[in-house]
């Protein structure tokens, strides 16, 4: 299977191509550039190494969020296009499994997080099992003080992953001590390759309806319904 | 097919309408498809940019597949993909760039950026032909030029707002008034019924400037309310309505004709959302019967923001060879050159 994979939920970019179900070009960018200008270019660039063109694909594979919304928009209606003027199949993922995906330890806790600024974070919860990865806690947007209390109830080992910088390394420790490791930094940025690999195993999803998860109302939109609710 | 009846699908999505068309040789609808967030943006009481752009997102790809649907066409028949580069909300705007871009890469067209006022002219020509010199008077809710044009795809500003839109004082006079937004279309049916009692100042700058200027006459309005509001006054808001509006289109209308004549143009064409303005509309062909000067004014359809307009001022570009690269990027505050 010909896959073109699209990640441009954070500040890396990472463009990949599957041909016949195995790597043949993948480009990732961790500069703070901007993706709109970059991403059909990595594609073109991608698929000109591949020595495929467009009408050669038979899946696109986009990450979903969380992560910028700007960022989620651009990669999500450039992928939502392809595949639909290509009429082919599109898998959309989260952006912090493909994240987890990279960490190959079997049975332990893989904890993958974005920072969401103001000492929040999106995060999830995964495990890599003899089957694949795993969802143990689907994502959100929560308190990162709470989110380490949640890790630390849990009690076991756990792996914490972020290709964001941020500054809770220490908070990190100092909740769960010796339970923790912080994965490699040679690991902790999303490889398009491995959001490929992995649509190819899921259901595609009807490409009109698609959109990325957020994981956060618009501020708007959340004052509109208190507004609302206080009325009544 | 010959050269000069291409086919464009073009795409806009500059503010808070996610659209789509297919227009033939610049001058033909074949489709057009707007999904308007009007009515999820009036509870905010204006356009949410990060609404707007999420809306936009769930509405692409099934707008497109409208309006190549509606219009009978495949990607075969497509010559070229157009959409607007700017100027607008940032984030609105990215998603209809990358969905062009990524539709011209899948089908290998040629890809082409548009200013969104060079679109609201020429939602004209999707009406009548263009002779030139023309002058151009665009009025929407970012927008209030007078723009000159000797040919095709030349782009002359000779007067612009230096504070608020013309729509922009719309919407705030209208929001003092408690009206709901939008706000232009409110104060219009308003006016219909009251009179000019009020006498606001009009705003004509310096001589021989055709330049615009709404903001202290909005300041006048809301310093009026406020006034009548303090001393327990009823508010005639027919009269507000009716006096604010005259104010507006007085200076629009002469502005516009004194361009108009000094420039020697033989049309005046009308752009933007505010042309759908009744009273606009009823004092410019007031204003330039027996003027020699031919007016237009494009139906309803096609003063809002739709993509037809931008298929149809892509088609100068395609023949002009003016093509974007896959680096296409979003300019919200894209310059007419
Ligand atoms: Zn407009």
């Amino acid at each position: 299977m010909n896959v073109l994979a699209i990640d441009t939920s954070n500040q890396p970019m990472s463009v990949a191509v599957l041909k016949e179900g195995i790597l043949a070009a993948e480009l990732t960018i961790n500069m703070k550039r901007n993706h709109s200008i970059q991403v059909m270019p990595a594609v073109d660039y991608v698929m000109n190494q591949a020595d495929l063109k467009p009408k050669d694909l038979q899946l696109i594979a986009i990450a979903e969020g969380p992560g910028s919304y700007t960022g989620l928009r651009i990669g999500m209606s450039s992928a939502k296009s392809l595949a639909w003027s290509l009429d082919i199949p599109i898998v959309a993922l989260s952006s912090l499994k493909v994240l987890a995906a990279q960490v190959t330890d079997q049975h332990k806790l893989i904890a993958p997080f974005f920072d969401a600024r103001r000492g929040n974070v999106y995060a999830g919860l995964y495990e890599r099992t003899n089957t694949g990865i795993e969802t143990i806690q689907f994502d959100r947007n929560v308190e990162m003080t709470d989110w380490l209390k949640t890790l630390k109830e849990m009690n076991r080992d756990v792996i914490i992953t972020s290709s964001t910088s941020h500054q809770f390394t220490d908070e990190i420790y100092d909740t769960l001590g010796k339970n923790v490791r912080l994965i490699d930094s040679v690991l902790q940025y999303p490889k398009a390759s491995m959001l490929a690999y992995l649509a190819m195993s899921e259901e595609p999803i009807s490409v009109h309806a698609l959109a990325p998860q957020y994981h956060r109302m618009v501020e708007a939109e959340s004052k509109w319904l208190e507004k609302r609710q206080k009325e009544r | 097919m010959t050269e000069h009846n291409e086919i464009i699908l073009a795409i806009e999505t500059s503010c808070d309408e996610t659209a789509a068309a297919v227009v033939q040789g610049g001058t033909e609808l074949l489709s057009n498809v707007v999904a308007t967030q009007m009515d999820i943006h009036q509870k905010f009481g204006g356009v949410v940019p990060e609404v707007a752009s999420r809306h936009h997102i769930e509405q692409m790809t099934a707008v497109l597949e409208q309006a190549m649907d509606e219009a009978d066409v495949t990607f075969d028949d497509i010559d070229a993909v157009a959409v607007t580069q700017g100027p607008g909300l940032v984030g609105a705007l990215l998603v209809g760039v990358n969905a062009a871009k990524a539709v011209a890469y899948a089908h290998d067209l040629p890809l082409i950026g548009v200013h969104h006022i060079a679109g609201h002219i020429y939602a004209n020509r999707l009406q009548q032909p263009f002779e030139f010199p023309l002058l151009s008077l665009v009025v929407s809710g970012g927008h209030t030029e007078l723009i000159y044009m000797n040919e095709h795809g030349d782009y002359q500003l000779i007067g612009e707002t230096r504070d608020d839109a013309a729509g922009e004082a719309y919407d705030k006079v209208a929001k003092a008034l408690e009206l709901p937004y939008p706000g232009g279309p409110q104060i219009d049916q308003l006016a219909q019924s009251g009179e000019d009692t009020y006498q606001f100042p009009r705003s004509y700058l310096e001589e021989g400037s055709y330049d615009f200027s709404f903001s202290g006459l909005k300041t006048a309005v809301i310093n009026k309310l406020h006034q009548k509001r303090q001393k327990n006054e009823p508010i005639d808001r027919e009269n507000v309505a009716a006096s604010f509006q005259a104010s507006v289109i007085d200076v629009l209308v002469n502005k516009t004709y004194q361009a108009a004549l000094e420039h020697n143009v033989k049309q005046l064409i009308v752009a933007g959302g505010v042309s759908a303005n009744q009273s606009l509309r009823a004092r410019l062909q007031e204003k330039f019967e027996g003027s020699g000067i031919e007016l237009y004014i494009p139906p309803l359809y096609l003063c809002t923001d739709n993509a037809a307009m931008i298929g149809a001022a892509a088609s100068i570009q395609y023949h002009q060879g003016d093509f974007a690269g896959l680096d296409l990027n979003a300019n919200p505050g894209l310059m007419m050159e």
